[in-house]
């Protein structure tokens, strides 16, 4: 393939979010180093922290770290689903709700109520109920519970090495394949 | 009467591996098993007190909290659903103003569900304190609310709440032979130990509980293995539902099986047998023992059964685990664990019972064995079929004019049983209980026997008015609920399974979950610890290959759903901040926003 050819295809537009998240996952992502540059001949990027877009356009791929706490969450992630062709849930929380989880077996109220009203310091509490913020749902859900996911990339966070193979097998059409290293290590 | 646990431990002995039966006597007196007691039993045993612990969590007829002073437990068994029980308890509960499972406030009564019975022929059923009532209806709850309003103790009721009755509607070999005590150990003794297993394989004896192992090889095997003490224990934890054909042999045929079990104690060389009965049959306790100690006085157990070996019974009472029918978990309850299976091989005829050689049988397997003992492998040969010597004993229960016991050669079609117990408009039957296989109404004329289709007994009836899809969500909550909870594709599958079900069932499912219910299914078949696991997923992947269309029907979107109600997730925390603004509702939960 002639370099030419190379330059005129058309480049992957990728979206990326962080939901119930710690951004640990796009800490990750970051941390193939120097691969971003030829990554970035690859991809172009659409909504994401990274370039601040609001909302998701069309994409062909998006990639979606931690999973549902609350009604943004869900609205976020619907977005996500009607703009992307390809969805990916990276990472423990995405996949299997992971740490934020570990409040489901508490009561919702309850926790906003320690938290808010009678907690250790608190004084003249009161639980926040401005229509701005979004309510937390009573239990943590991890993605594929609201939408159809494509593809689970695990890990916590997944390697940056998994990572970057994984999106070069997907750029080039492959299955992505992990492997030993990767995702086996035994 | 004051709890003394230290006295209860004295009069088992101090034996650990009698847990089971020590936390039974704790809770008749307590009706729950409290956090002290647990460590002073584990200190009076010598046992880590997490062990004890767990094994009062394990089992569902213990608990380490107060229940109510009436623990009332609706058998949760497809037929009692099909009889109306879940109106009935519905009824019940409304009346003392009661969630499922909640103790009143005053500690007097707590109304639950428990799996099958085993009256499946007289349901719907409950347990009252463990103790068994069949045939209710609108009256006798009525009647037994009053009892318990009263506050009168449960052996003070009236005695027409309890009676089991005995439905035999068709008699062959094993249920019209009789046999004078101590025939089958006279013949055994006669021909000698080796003899007698050579005569129990040439009669192609076959295990009854449904593996269909061949006694006589089992028995072989036992005998050879090293060691000087065996074991024979009989398997009478008829937990699979709608199964309660060793429920009529226990009660009627019981000194034919204990026959049975001598002989196989003679002609392995064990001196010691063990019957496991199930929690859920309480009523035979008594007559049970009364048996035993009937045949010690003839002579025919003890320290010289007919002057020529020792041998003694010892009866078991299982706590409410599925699970514990399975032969390695089985042996651990017996142990006093938890009935968790073990890893096989070594299987129990080398490493059985306190790591000893160990026969474990069927109640039904054990009578057969008693009657070829008497008569010879030609009794059993000369009916059935090539592969499946003898008779079959079917517990058919459902859509049936004549539910009850029939005794048939093997070989006998479904069609032929369906005529003989009264069913019309058959759409479906579940032979062999949730774990065996779901015929359709296409496949009526295949044969009961281990060359088609093989059975523990259960046969349950489904006419044309059943919804089959209710029927498995049945089967998955009672698998959920029966998982042991030890190897993780049955423990997560089991439940996913049962989460799906009821999604597909109330009409919220989608397609996704019509290809999990598979994908989840065949992962437990291939890859779970033992039996509970592997067969768990039959009923969803027979209902998915013969009743497709009723799945495809209940769906209410071919997209991909939530699994949960979006708007009903958010209700808690409106309720905390007392909102009710756009913001705090998911409206359009189908939005196109699905769509890929």
């Amino acid at each position: 393939m002639s370099p030419d050819v190379k330059e005129v295809k058309k480049k992957l537009r990728v979206a990326t979010t962080s939901l119930a998240g710690c951004f640990g996952c796009h800490m990750s992502l970051l941390d193939i180093d120097e691969r971003l540059v030829p990554l970035l001949d690859l991809i172009e990027l659409d909504s994401s922290p990274l370039t601040d877009i609001k909302h998701c356009g069309p994409c062909d791929l998006g990639l979606i770290e931690g999973g549902l706490c609350n009604a943004e969450n869900v609205h976020k992630l619907r977005e996500f689903r009607a703009h992307c062709k390809i969805l990916v849930a990276v990472g423990a929380c995405a996949i299997n709700g992971g740490l934020p989880a570990q409040r489901n077996h508490l009561d919702i109220r309850e926790c906003l109520q320690t938290v808010y009203l009678t907690g250790l310091g608190v004084e003249r509490g009161f639980i926040p109920n401005d229509p701005e913020l979004p309510l937390p749902l009573k239990q943590v859900h991890p993605l594929h519970d609201v939408v159809k996911i494509d593809y689970f990339l695990p890990g916590c966070p997944p390697s940056a090495d998994a990572i970057w193979q994984f999106l070069t097998d997907l750029i080039a059409g492959r299955t992505p394949k992990l492997g030993h290293g990767l995702i086996h290590y035994d | 009467m004051t709890l003394d646990p230290s006295a209860i431990v004295a009069r088992h002995h101090g034996d650990a591996s009698r847990l089971v039966q020590i936390l039974h006597d704790v809770m008749a007196v307590e009706g729950h098993v409290a956090p002290p007691v647990i460590t002073a039993l584990a200190r009076a045993l010598g046992l880590p007190r997490g062990q004890v612990e767990g094994v009062v969590e394990f089992y569902s007829f213990f608990s380490s909290e107060p229940r109510g002073r009436f623990r009332v437990l609706f058998s949760d068994n497809i037929t009692d659903e099909m009889a109306g029980s879940h109106e009935l308890r519905k009824h019940m509960l409304d009346s003392f103003r009661l969630q499922p499972g909640e103790v009143s406030r005053d500690g007097l009564v707590s109304i639950g569900t428990t799996s099958c019975t085993g009256l499946c022929d007289q349901g719907p059923a409950m347990l009252v304190n463990d103790r068994a009532i069949p045939r209710l209806t609108p009256a006798r709850i009525g009647a037994i609310t009053s009892l318990i309003r009263g506050d009168v103790p449960v052996d003070r009721w009236p005695d027409n709440l309890f009676p089991i009755a005995s439905h035999v509607e068709r008699r062959d070999l094993l249920l019209s032979t009789e046999l004078s005590p101590g025939a089958a150990i006279d013949a055994a003794i006669a021909r000698g130990a080796a003899a007698t297993i050579e005569e129990i394989t040439r009669s192609g004896l076959r295990g009854r509980g449904g593996a269909g192992f061949s006694t006589g090889t089992k028995w072989a095997a036992c005998a050879s293995a090293p060691g000087p003490e065996r074991y024979i224990v009989c398997n009478a934890d008829e937990g699979e539902p709608g199964t309660f054909k060793d429920r009529e042999l226990l009660a009627a045929h019981a000194d034919l099986l204990f026959e049975g079990m001598t002989v196989a104690g003679f002609a392995v060389g064990a001196s010691k047998g063990i019957l496991y009965l199930r929690a859920e049959y309480p009523f035979l306790v008594e007559p049970l023992l009364a048996t035993l100690e009937a045949r010690r006085r003839a002579g025919l157990l003890g320290e010289r059964v007919r002057d020529a070996f020792a041998f003694d019974i010892e009866l078991h009472v299982g706590a409410g685990a599925y699970v514990c029918g399975e032969e390695s978990a089985l042996i651990e309850s017996l142990e006093g664990k938890r009935g968790i299976p073990r890893n096989r091989p070594p299987y129990p005829v080398t490493h059985g019972y306190l790591q000893k050689p160990t026969v474990v049988n069927n109640v039904e397997t054990l009578v057969a064995a008693a009657l070829v003992a008497t008569h010879g492998a030609g009794f059993l040969r000369a009916v059935g079929t090539p592969k499946s010597s003898g008779t079959k004993i079917l517990s058919v229960s459902g859509d049936v004019a004549r539910p009850g016991i029939y005794e048939y050669p093997f070989g006998v079609s479904v069609q032929q049983v369906l005529d003989d117990a009264g069913a019309v408009d058959t759409q479906a039957v579940q032979v062999g209980g949730p774990s065996g296989m779901l015929l359709s109404a296409s496949e009526l004329h295949r044969r009961i026997a281990f060359e088609d289709v093989p059975s523990a007994g259960a046969f349950m009836v489904f006419d044309g008015s059943r919804d089959m899809l209710a029927v498995v969500e049945n089967f998955t909550r009672f698998f959920a609920h029966e998982s042991c909870g030890f190897c993780t594709p049955c423990r997560v599958g089991t439940t996913l399974s049962a989460q799906m079900m009821k999604r597909v069932v109330s009409g919220t499912g989608s397609r996704r979950d019509v290809k999990d219910l598979a994908k989840v299914s065949n992962l437990m078949r291939a890859t779970s610890h033992c039996g509970l696991g592997t067969t768990a997923g039959n009923p969803v992947l027979d209902a998915l290959a013969k009743f497709r269309p009723s799945f495809d029907k209940r769906l209410r979107s071919l997209e991909v759903l939530p699994t949960f109600d979006l708007d009903e997730a958010l209700a808690p925390a409106r309720e905390a901040t007392a909102r009710d603004d756009e913001g705090a509702h998911f409206t359009n939960q189908t939005s196109q926003a699905e769509k890929p």
